[in-house]
């Protein structure tokens, strides 16, 4: 099908963008006109567009093959509508469980909501980016979003200051990837991915590695790796909870996006090149995230650590730069994001007006106060510790194999030995939860049913999962090859 | 019935264990009468399961294959043969004491204790009855999930630094293994453990698989010098823990050697049998004389574990010593009939001596030796059961632990007269320990107030002990029906073990 054609079908592809961004308009609209006599209503409103998307998704954006649009910047693939289907799960669950969370501590506003779906809509763009500028779009749109959320609650010194970090070291990783961009653009004369993927097809030329160190520089921000990291533990902890419940899951499968799309497809043919760069930054970020992890005792800094170690494993996908491992890291993606969903959707629910759930002995004895809630906890700590019957396992099953299909047998023994680290700092989770005793005067847990449920099927959804884990990663797969 | 039997074993025991966790602590009665019916319905499974078991054939039976996992070739398969089908049902089997035993000791989460228990049971069929790498590899690890919470909730003071050191322990054993049989599979096109057995491996290979295996293996039998946490685990686990522990999960690390190490890389176990005889002799002998000086009787009870499942990794890997001594493979399934033996006895025998020391415990609180004496005067009938796994532990002819002891002992003399004589060492240290543990704790005058006060065991308790008792002896005076149904197996696993799987 050729670019120009502009009719109804292949516009149907872009669906999700356009509607995304109208919902946006519709969202702020009606917090100014509604919202403030009614809060809360907005966040209704929100959660009902959420799911009217992925209704409008399922039905019209269902494509079964590669179609590449509006002059080759935008690509519409079976690999983008599930991954947009997964954006807008994910920021619904993550809504909802952060609705009392923001109730409670007076932001509730419209423009949260509003934030958060501008923020979908860049991780679309990025899904579905073709080219150098779509890609640029996607980075900004995702990252300015995501600013001015962690810096929503204006009472927080912490959060204002956790904004500030981010925005002024994202800001230098953007200038980064411009600059690797530009150099690219330099060397091949077309700013479409699928041009450069044509153009690029000798490694080791110096031009090339000059613009990809900037690129891979860039990507490793985003994405948390060492030594890159720096940003990702204080805007984990200094942001309101619910923020981290956002950063932490759906722009992971943006940024994964951004990998795939840029890394993957546009510069596969210096694979090599970039590959090697990887395997350092994703060894480090092993090491570096699962160790400090037993450092933390605020759980958040913990989590924020892990996702760093998590982040190595999706890196190590990549750098095994073969379709195998790019599936390992879209399957891992998938999968860490449905876990963080979950854990973080318990310290939100642990939290309670004017009480933060953010220390690790906050947990102590957690069994003897909720026990669905410590045993969907334990769940989720078992699962990214990666043991089975629970679906994280899965994950790191699938990155070993990629990295012996490459040969990578150093590789291997960092990252088996890594998560034996990792498995210490997720059992003391457990530990404190279920074989210490409460201390005295915590406020009760969050006991709204809807939240509780939703976190129940999270949580069964890792051992569901785990004990079938055929389609998902069948399903994973499929899209890559 | 029969290609659902192991599915039902691995299933019944999962799912009852989640009723008996869903009827939570405060219908506790019924979830206890549940729990003990579930675990005697499982042990009831094993009727078909031996009586349709099939001793002339090497091959897997009750075999049940579906697809898990098409796309990597994994399966949920089952099957058992003559080396699993004992071991699936002294799992069944122990679990039914271990569940009496706690009937009205755990007060604290009672529901979640049972439950444990039976979760354990179904996963420990599940590794044995797997035939599929990958399901093995599953069950093996989540296995680790229900022991963790056994010993963290209900477990003694240090049970916290027990627990975790159990789980990371075994945990870094487990994930080279999950390392090498992913490599197996990328190799074999299948994670079948027969798709393995049959791969040619190069000895290069070979060896660096033995490597991870032994890793895994090791650790879970354990074998010297990776054996520290298991003293730390026995003394802090609950009673039952402990029983479980020693009766069936150091049995997985000898069965993995069988399954795994000596019929997928032969030629390295070949290779470095001397090794692995030199470690277990180390276990036999410096672990008996470190058992000699224990004060706690679980920790005394602990190490003679690791001499005795020294035993049987000796029996394991004397093939090689044998085949090249006698020049044929008649001889060499002696040692592994023995270490078989061993292992089974051996579940009988700890878990027996744990359950003892466990009736001990429930009434003073002390697992001290020094805070008993005497206990003869004031509990008989414990003591007469005490005394009989005692000697039952160090080998008496009559009870099970003669048979597969002295196998071995008879095998290494085949293979070499200094390794039988180092391994007949056993004999002496475990008479010592042993005997010596039972005459400070249970002959001598009534050591203090508290043992003058000591009630006999009670209906319960002498009932567990009663079946073990008969179940030892009965092992002991007529082992020909556990011989009789692993022979086939043992010559066939004899025939790959000698076997060379270098490509030429």
């Amino acid at each position: 099908m050729p670019d120009s054609m502009m009719n109804l079908h292949t516009l149907a592809a872009a669906l999700p963008e356009m509607y995304l961004a109208a919902a946006f308009c519709v969202v702020l609209l009606f917090e100014a006109f509604v919202g403030e006599r009614r809060p809360g209503a907005t966040g209704t409103l929100t959660l009902l567009l959420l799911v009217i998307g992925a209704g409008l998704t399922v039905q019209f954006a269902d494509v079964t093959q590669r179609m590449v649009l509006f002059d080759g910047s935008y690509v519409a693939d079976p690999l983008a509508y599930v991954l947009k289907l997964a954006g807008f799960l994910t920021v619904a669950v993550g809504l909802l469980y952060s609705r009392a969370y923001l109730q409670d501590r007076d932001i509730l506003k419209g423009e949260y909501y509003a934030l958060s779906l501008s923020a979908l809509l860049g991780i679309f763009v990025l899904i579905s980016a073709n080219s150098l500028l779509t890609v640029y779009l996607g980075v900004e749109l995702l990252a300015l979003s995501v600013y001015a959320m962690v810096a929503f609650d204006r009472e927080s010194a912490r959060a204002a200051e956790a904004a500030m970090k981010y925005f002024v070291l994202g800001s230098i990783a953007s200038g980064m990837l411009l600059y690797g961009m530009s150099i690219v653009y330099g060397l091949t004369g077309t700013l479409s991915l699928d041009g450069i993927a044509v153009a690029l097809n000798a490694p080791h030329n110096l031009g090339v590695i000059l613009g990809l160190t900037f690129i891979v520089v860039a990507v490793a921000f985003k994405m948390g790796a060492v030594p890159f990291h720096m940003w990702l533990p204080d805007v984990y902890d200094g942001a309101p909870t619910s923020v981290t419940l956002f950063v932490g899951t759906a722009p992971k499968i943006g940024y994964f996006a951004l990998a795939l799309r840029l890394l993957a497809h546009g510069l596969a043919g210096v694979t090599v090149d970039w590959a090697g760069m990887l395997v350092p930054l994703a060894v480090l970020t092993l090491i570096v995230g699962n160790v400090v992890a037993i450092a933390q005792t605020n759980i958040k800094r913990m989590l924020a650590y892990s996702t760093i170690a998590h982040v190595g494993f999706i890196v190590l996908g990549f750098a095994s730069g073969t379709a195998d491992g790019y599936s390992a890291a879209l399957y891992y993606t998938l999968v860490y994001v449905l876990m963080a969903l979950g854990f973080f959707g318990v310290v939100i629910l642990a939290s309670r007006k004017g009480f933060e759930a953010e220390k690790l002995e906050h947990y102590k004895g957690l069994y003897r106060r909720d026990p669905l809630l410590a045993l969907a906890m334990a769940m989720l700590m078992f699962s990214t510790a990666g043991v089975p019957p629970f679906v994280g396992f899965w994950a790191k099953l699938r990155i070993i194999q990629a990295l012996w299909e490459t040969q990578h047998l150093w590789l291997v023994v960092i990252a088996v030995l890594t998560s034996v680290v990792g498995a210490f700092y997720y059992l003391r989770v457990v530990k404190l939860m279920y074989f210490d005793e409460p201390p005295e005067s915590l406020p009760e847990t969050v006991r709204s049913f809807g939240v509780r449920f939703a976190l129940g099927v999270n949580a069964a959804a890792v051992l569901v999962l785990g004990i079938l884990p055929a389609p998902l990663l069948d399903l994973c797969a499929r899209l890559i090859h | 019935m029969h290609d659902h039997l192991l599915s039902l074993l691995i299933w019944l025991p999962i799912a009852s264990g989640v009723v008996v966790l869903l009827l939570g602590d405060r219908n506790i009665v019924a979830g206890r009468w549940f729990a003990l019916a579930a675990s005697l319905a499982t042990l009831a499974l094993c009727v078909p399961l031996v009586l349709g078991f099939s001793s002339h054939t090497a091959a897997m039976q009750f075999v049940q294959k579906a697809a898990w996992i098409p796309r990597f070739h994994a399966h949920y398969g089952l099957g058992v043969d003559g080396i699993s089908m004992p071991l699936v049902v002294l799992t069944a089997f122990m679990t039914v004491p271990v569940i009496i035993a706690g009937w009205q000791v755990i007060t604290n989460r009672p529901a979640q204790y049972f439950a444990a228990f039976l979760i354990m049971e179904g996963l420990m069929n599940g590794v044995f009855s797997a035939t599929d790498a990958l399901l093995f590899y599953f069950f093996w690890e989540a296995m680790l999930i229900p022991m963790f919470l056994i010993i963290g909730i209900w477990g003694g003071p240090r049970r916290v630094y027990a627990t975790i050191k159990f789980f990371l322990y075994t945990f870094l054993g487990s994930v080279f293994m999950l390392a090498a049989l992913i490599y197996l599979y990328l190799k074999a096109g299948s994670y079948s453990i027969a798709a393995f057995q049959a791969l040619p491996l190069t000895l290069v290979e070979q060896r660096w698989i033995f490597a991870a295996f032994l890793l895994a293996f090791a650790v879970k039998v354990p074998m010297w010098p990776v054996h520290t946490w298991l003293p730390d685990a026995h003394v802090e686990a609950p009673t039952g823990g402990s029983v479980i522990l020693a009766a069936i999960m150091l049995k997985m690390g000898g069965y993995g050697f069988l399954r795994f190490s000596l019929p997928i890389v032969p030629d390295a176990c070949r290779q470095l049998d001397g090794l692995m005889i030199t470690l277990s002799l180390i276990a036999i002998i410096y672990i008996g004389f470190v058992a000699l000086v224990q004060q706690d009787m679980k920790k005394l009870i602990a190490y003679s574990s690791i001499a005795h499942m020294g035993i049987v990794t000796l029996g394991v890997f004397l093939v090689y010593a044998i085949v090249a001594s006698s020049g044929t493979t008649l001889d060499a399934g002696m040692g592994l009939d023995g270490a078989m033996v061993q292992m089974v006895s051996h579940g009988l025998i700890s878990g027996a001596l744990f359950l003892c020391v466990g009736v001990l415990y429930d009434r003073m609180h002390s697992r001290q030796i020094a805070d008993y004496g005497g206990v003869v005067n004031t509990m008989p009938i414990f003591a007469g059961f005490m005394v009989l796994f005692a000697l039952a532990n160090t080998g008496l002819p009559g009870t099970s632990g003669f048979v597969g002891e002295f196998l071995v002992i008879l095998a290494s003399f085949k293979a070499s007269f200094w390794y039988a004589a180092l391994a007949a060492l056993t004999l002496i240290l475990a008479a010592g320990y042993t005997l010596w543990l039972v005459k400070r704790v249970v002959f001598g005058p009534i050591g203090n107030d508290h043992v003058a006060q000591l009630t006999d065991l009670n209906g319960r308790e002498f009932l567990i002990l009663g079946v073990l008792a008969v179940a030892v002896l009965l092992l002991g005076v007529w082992p020909e029906p556990l011989l009789k149904v692993m022979e086939p197996s043992i010559q066939h696993l004899v025939t790959q073990a000698a076997a060379t799987k270098i490509p030429v």
